[in-house]
């Protein structure tokens, strides 16, 4: 049961290598997982299987027993490592939040969202204030799982704090599964109960 | 340490920076980006600039550089080897003795191959130092045959820091090296400027990775919404908020996940928008009535410097 | 005062620019047939104040025949590079999210249509369905949709690559919402762009046309059927006939380029902060 990855392989083409081989990971409901690797084993790759972003070449991805679901909305939500690309340029920010479902003000409060900032587009907002848009809305489609591929690479350290602060007391309070990938170890023992090296297959 | 440590290689003192923009369709306004920064960087040393997205790092090293676009506007001084850096004088000593690593991958040259565009236009052409340079990198034999698009990050940030190290500047900026290495490489690279910088050559290390920052550089400068809030020895960052001065600074510390991850509240102003006093005044715990309505001096405190009112 | 900003002088330029088109239209319009009858007091008069642009052979005004032959001409340039900006844009989006076969198939029909030189294209096509204006506004907007469907193409394909669009699908979007409220959007400063500067090339074919007998029929006073009365004269020292409106139409096919120009300057967000 939970999210599960089974004997997963993958390539894009034929011709090319394997960019994941022989992989298998299991988390449950109110688990927190952070994937640890240097550049190069697949941990981006892996976490867009996990949420769907990819179908596996070989192997499967289970959501409680069955397959992720391939319409509606998947309980299964990927935020990444650069946030002004998983928004539209075009968009109020108000519509990029409303994507996902209806707006909640205790999330918005939570990630300290100003109500003003809704109005306004993409690019007059920092990295940081994206990437608390992404995840309040990945939260707000009320998922059960949230991969994070290295959301807070790109920001500042109080920023990082602010954002997994409210992430993780929101997945407390929801029993949400969280698979965190980072290269930063510290981190990693920060937010999550176990760590799974990639590289080499094992728990740390 | 080299003998004339006290005469500054750079200095930059009161620098301001303001761009032009179109504020709505039509309607210009000047954004100040960067107000009353100083900077002093001697030789031998490692500076690490340490700060969040848009606190005006990498446009600090483009203004030294010269490189800023052209709806920019600079104020302030700024002086190398004690002689006013001109624009005629950026152009001649950029490449040369001042020598940039730039932030993004994408400053290579995506139709030349990686070794050769390393190697630059120098001449001889510095094959085997550079080939030294990349296996300690532990970058393949073969990187040197391959086009820019065929690394990854990581590689591409290796090649770049190598352009770098290859030169014979004395003075050398790296706008965050290390994003996309692994730990290993990461302090491989910083070994390599640690060496630079006791061969007599100053480094400016541009980063957000301070913790790396922190153990490897000799004084850091933390920056915030465009200004220098405290420049101190690494040694007071590496040692806990105790040691340092300014608030922020504190709360840097703090927010590191070894540490203890409590952020504080709030945001960095924007440029357009910032408070009247004290930059930090409305996320500071410490602020008074001074604070919020003029801005504090940079102050001399227990070796370092900052710029507060109550920092002690 | 500042100097203005170099955005304002362009939307000025832009503005002043499109209203000299819409005047010379509508100039065009508003010329009773009565003003450009045959005049036999007046014939083959040479440019004066009270002809500006002279005369010709029946003693017809030039200068009012030359405007209602641009008005003319302009119809035709404005409705034949709206079908063709309309039919771009569907083809460039079928090819880009159709399947390999499909784009396959489109890539080379606009490699076939570019390929062949537009005027004999279009004198085909007009000759087939029996010249006058169905058959040249056919020929033009079947030959002007190329190159405006491989730039929609290669932004859909572009845009559908984003991250942004792949999130979507994981909300729960279905393909339509994503093109109306993703795609399109994008698209709409691309499509007026590419109409405006579609519309010089139209007029000028339109014009050739005409004027080689394949277009407009002779009683309509189309620019070049205007230009090809003028080649009759000519030899005999009645340069105004030609010259006059030829630098009109040159005028006016340079005069929409640079607006078609300026817009892509002012909707272009990422154009120069200057």
């Amino acid at each position: 049961m939970g999210l599960e990855a089974k004997n997963i392989r993958f390539r894009y083409d034929r011709r090319q290598n394997w960019i994941l081989e022989d992989c298998n990971l299991t988390v449950n409901k109110g688990d927190r997982l952070a994937l640890f690797a240097p550049s190069g084993y697949g941990k981006t790759t892996l976490a867009m299987l996990l949420a769907g972003y990819l179908q596996p070449t070989e192997g499967e991805i289970l959501l409680d027993g069955a397959p992720l679901p391939l319409k509606g909305v998947c309980p299964v939500q990927l935020i990444c490592q650069h946030p002004e690309k998983a928004i539209n340029p075009r968009w109020r920010l108000k519509k990029v939040l409303e994507e996902s479902g209806e707006l909640r003000e205790d999330v918005l409060d939570a990630f300290g969202i100003e109500r003003g900032w809704l109005e306004r587009f993409p690019r007059e907002l920092s990295g940081g204030e994206l990437q608390r848009f992404c995840v309040a809305r990945a939260l707000m489609s009320g998922a059960d799982y949230l991969i994070c591929d290295e959301i807070s690479t790109m920001l500042d350290v109080i920023t990082q704090a602010q954002i997994w602060n409210v992430v993780l007391s929101e997945a407390e309070k929801r029993n949400m599964g969280i698979i965190a990938v980072t290269h930063n170890r510290h981190l990693a023992n920060r937010i999550c109960s176990k760590v799974y090296d990639l590289s080499t297959k094992t728990f740390l | 340490m080299n003998q004339n440590v006290n005469t500054p290689l750079l200095e930059v003192s009161d620098l301001s920076v303001s761009f032009r923009m179109y504020d709505g369709a039509l309607e210009q306004r000047d954004l100040q980006v960067i107000s009353s920064l100083s900077l002093t960087v001697y030789p031998g040393e490692i500076l690490a600039i340490a700060g969040s997205s848009g606190s005006g790092k990498s446009l600090l090293a483009s203004a030294i550089l010269g490189i800023l676009p052209g709806n920019a506007t600079t104020g302030g001084s700024l002086r190398y080897n004690g002689e006013a850096l001109t624009p005629e004088r950026q152009k001649q000593l950029r490449g040369t003795e001042i020598a940039l690593v730039p932030q993004s991958v994408a400053y290579l040259d995506p139709l030349m191959q990686v070794g050769k565009q390393v190697d630059g236009h120098r001449k001889p052409r510095p094959t085997e130092k550079r080939r030294g340079l990349f296996r300690r990198f532990g970058l393949p034999e073969k990187t040197e045959k391959l086009y820019p698009f065929q690394l990854s990050g990581g590689m591409a940030r290796r090649a770049l820091v190598s352009t770098a190290l290859l030169t014979d500047a004395r003075l050398i900026i790296a706008d965050e090296p290390t994003p996309g290495m692994s730990l290993d490489q990461a302090l491989e690279a910083l070994k390599l400027f640690r060496e630079m910088a006791d061969e007599g050559r100053a480094v400016v290390l541009i980063t957000h990775d301070i913790d790396l920052a922190f153990a490897f550089a000799d004084r850091v400068a933390v920056f915030y919404a465009g200004t220098t809030v405290e420049t101190a020895p690494a040694q007071d960052f590496r040692q806990g908020p105790e040691a340092l001065r300014h608030p922020y600074s504190k709360a840097l510390w703090n927010a590191l996940p070894q540490n203890g991850f409590t952020p504080i509240a709030g945001f960095q102003p924007y440029a357009g928008n910032l408070p009247q006093g004290c930059l930090f005044a409305p996320r500071c715990p410490y602020a008074t009535e001074e604070c919020h309505t003029t801005v504090p001096p940079m102050r001399q405190v227990r070796g370092g410097e900052v710029r507060c009112y109550h920092g002690a | 005062m500042r100097k203005l900003n170099r955005r304002t002088r362009v939307l000025l330029l832009t503005i002043l620019m499109a209203l000299i088109l819409i005047a010379t239209y509508a100039a065009g319009i508003l010329i009773p047939e009565s003003a450009v009858e045959a005049d036999f007091m007046a014939t083959k008069q040479p440019p004066s104040l009270a002809h500006p642009f002279g005369t010709d052979s029946l003693g017809r005004d030039l200068f009012l025949r030359t405007l209602k032959g641009m008005s003319v001409s302009m119809t035709v340039g404005i409705v034949a590079s709206c079908i063709s900006a309309v039919v771009a844009v569907l083809i460039g989006i079928a090819a880009a999210t159709g399947s390999k076969r499909v784009d396959g198939c489109i890539n080379w029909v606009i490699d076939l249509v570019m390929g062949v030189p537009h005027t004999i294209l279009i004198i085909l096509i007009s000759f087939a369905l029996g010249r006058g204006l169905k058959g040249l506004l056919v020929g033009v907007a079947v030959t002007h949709w190329t190159s405006l469907a491989r730039v929609i193409r290669g932004e859909v394909m572009q845009l559908r690559s984003q991250q942004y669009i792949a999130v979507s699908r994981r909300f729960g979007k279905s393909s339509g919402w994503i093109l109306t409220n993703h795609l399109l959007p994008h698209l709409v400063p691309q499509f007026f762009v590419g109409l405006v500067l579609m519309f010089p090339h139209a007029i000028l074919h339109e014009a050739s046309i005409s004027f080689l007998g394949f277009g407009l029929p002779p009683e309509q006073p189309a620019i070049g059927i205007i230009l090809a009365e003028s080649m009759k004269y000519i030899s005999s020292g009645m340069w105004w006939t030609a010259v006059f409106p030829g630098l009109t139409l040159v005028l006016i096919v340079l005069l929409v380029d640079r607006l078609g120009d300026n817009l892509r300057m002012i909707i272009d967000p990422y154009s120069a902060q200057e």
